[in-house]
């Protein structure tokens, strides 16, 4: 069950569909034929892995495929890193060959056991290789290799096998299953297993895809109104500002069907916005980490549209959740013993199936019994909808309470005056951890008694933060991940100050 | 012969193909159109005429499995026998459609 396969399934029932780009894009055929060319060429040169460094264009999908071909795992890198730290990923792919951006090669240049060859030079070598039969790659290869994005450490290696992410296709879309005028737009980078996904549905559905290389609110209106995009992806720091232009432009993008988002958490106020700008487009929350392959659960368009007409209380809270488990994964919420909890209780989410890698490189990270430990708190509710609180580490232990930063986000961003918020643990010498909020005003002149006021109306006393921080915006990395770290510690040299 | 899961396999009797997505728990015969399917790994060959000509033929990119022993295979390209396994029918699994999420 090589991926390659998903592409030949494709181009065998739809060569000239257009996989790639505009009107006059790279078709399945093309895409199979320049993967084919690709694979020729790396099966004579060193290494196991494929280095990609650069933005979205044709050859992300080329290398992905070509690697696949030759028994090569593709390795995308992220190249926003800073120099110095995009050299130490490069050198953990070696011995590989690296495909980089013309403009991005010199910056991997040297690197050793590293052959660099830019993009346009590696397009060139698959339009031409002389083309052969491959040995087929074994099913417990690896496919992909992603870089988790570290904002709690070194960045971990991830590791998918072929059997994993064929098993996700495979799991959720009909080959061949979009129609001839549908289009995605794909705006996250290639090294986010989103950005993986993203191809390998693409493809198998016979959709075309077409890049946003650089997030801006503009170009991603241009993009869609041009392309006549009916399916794109985005995380939600970006919908806030997607739906402020759109109102500035009056435009309301009659031919988007469906608009999924995740990668992080999404307010409330901007999802409920959404749906009133934007109904005519079916609206999927998608939770998913790259060790399981990308969407574990979602919440579909039924229950977006049920939580905002309903006057109950339960259906309206739903659009805080991620939906139910695919019908391919198992989900339970376990507790530090191990022992599973009932609905309503919070604890680890664990998950099992045949899209859940849940391996590092040198680690397997999956139990006898194939399940995975996310590092995700979350709970069930009794319909079996998961709401995810966040990060494990991020769990806030005040006098022996367990406090998701989560819920009391939810609290504090529900107050008008409220623009974003960060809630976390500080070091607190009677407690053990104190709560902290950073908060992002929407207006001048919110004061913290007012805020104090708002969070003792809603939450138990031991919940309410003690130490409250102003700031005009927070931090995010650039798939939408609120850097937390970065305010405690800005927080704690502060204090010490 | 065994039937490993992600193993290719070529029908003897037109052009079909399947690939195995979870391998059977016994041990019987796999076949299309009343002839035992070859890894795709060894020559085509000479196709054989068909034996068996009851039921539907594969779809390319549709899923068929047997309750029985556990076996579901994927069809990568689409041919003109129907499927067996044990000389059972294989009965088409529809996945269920999701919502696009990536």
């Amino acid at each position: 069950m090589n991926i390659a396969l998903l592409l030949e399934m494709a181009a065998d029932a739809f060569p000239d569909r257009i996989a790639f780009g505009g009107a006059n894009g790279l078709t399945l055929a093309g895409l199979s034929d320049s993967a084919r060319g690709g694979a020729a060429w790396l099966s004579d040169q060193p290494g196991a892995t494929l280095g990609f460094v650069g933005l979205n264009s044709e050859a992300f999908p080329t290398a992905l495929f070509a690697g696949a071909l030759s028994g090569r795992a593709l390795a995308p890198l992220n190249y926003r890193l800073p120099d110095a730290d995009l050299r130490k990923l490069a050198a953990r792919t070696a011995p590989s060959v690296i495909v980089a951006d013309n403009d991005m090669a010199g910056r991997i240049e040297g690197v050793a056991g590293v052959e660099v060859v830019t993009r346009s030079d590696f397009m060139a070598i698959c339009a031409q290789a002389p083309r052969r039969d491959l040995e087929p790659t074994g099913e417990d290869a690896v496919a992909v290799l992603l870089f988790t994005s570290g904002t709690t450490g070194e960045p971990k290696a991830a590791v998918l096998r072929h059997e994993k992410l064929f098993s996700y296709v495979i799991g959720g879309v009909e080959l061949g299953s979009a129609g001839e005028d549908e289009a995605a737009l794909v705006g996250v980078p290639p090294y986010h297993i989103a950005g993986v996904a993203a191809v390998l549905t693409g493809v198998y559905a016979a959709r075309r895809s077409v890049y946003l290389q650089a997030f801006s609110p503009e170009a991603w209106v241009d993009l869609v109104t041009e392309e006549s995009v009916t399916q794109a992806m985005v995380v939600p720091t970006m919908l806030g500002r997607i739906l402020d232009e759109l109102e500035r432009r009056g435009e309301r993008l009659p031919a988007l069907k469906s608009l999924s988002y995740g990668g992080g958490r999404m307010p409330r106020s901007v999802i409920e916005r959404a749906l009133r700008l934007l109904p005519h487009a079916g609206f999927v929350n998608a939770y998913g980490l790259t060790e399981t392959s990308s969407t574990i659960a979602l919440l579909g368009p039924e229950d977006h549209r049920a939580a905002l007409s309903s006057d109950d209380e339960r259906a309206r809270r739903r659009l805080g959740s991620v939906g139910r488990p695919l019908p391919t994964v198992e989900l339970e919420i376990r507790d530090a013993a191990g022992r599973v909890k009932p609905p309503g209780e919070t604890g680890e989410i664990f998950v099992r199936g045949p899209q859940v890698a849940g391996e590092y490189l040198h680690k397997k990270a999956i139990d006898s019994e194939g399940w995975f430990a996310t590092n995700d708190a979350g709970r069930l509710d009794d319909d079996g909808y998961l709401f995810v609180e966040g990060r494990l580490d991020d769990v806030i232990v005040r006098g022996g309470e367990n406090i998701s930063p989560g819920e009391i986000e939810d609290v504090l961003r529900a107050n008008p005056n409220v623009e974003d918020v960060a809630v976390f643990g500080l070091p607190d010498d009677q407690w053990g951890e104190k709560i902290a909020a950073v908060v992002s005003p929407a207006s001048a002149g919110l004061r913290r008694d007012e805020l104090v006021e708002w969070a003792r109306a809603r939450l138990k006393s031991t919940r309410t933060p003690e130490s409250w921080a102003f700031r005009d915006a927070l931090p995010y990395n650039e798939t939408g991940k609120l850097l937390r770290r970065a305010l405690r510690d800005d927080l704690l040299k502060g204090e010490a100050e | 012969m065994q039937i490993k899961p992600g193993s290719r396999w070529r029908s003897g009797v037109c052009d079909g193909e399947i690939v195995i997505v979870r391998p059977p728990k016994t041990d019987e015969a796999l076949a299309c159109g009343g002839v035992p399917m070859k890894p795709a790994s060894e020559p085509p060959g000479e196709k054989a005429p068909m034996t068996d000509r009851s039921g539907e033929p594969p779809l390319v990119g549709k899923r068929y499995g047997d309750e029985a022993s556990g076996l579901e295979v994927l069809c990568n390209k689409a041919g003109g026998g129907v499927l067996t396994f044990g000389g059972r029918p294989l009965v088409v699994r529809e996945a269920k459609k999701l919502p696009s999420s990536d």
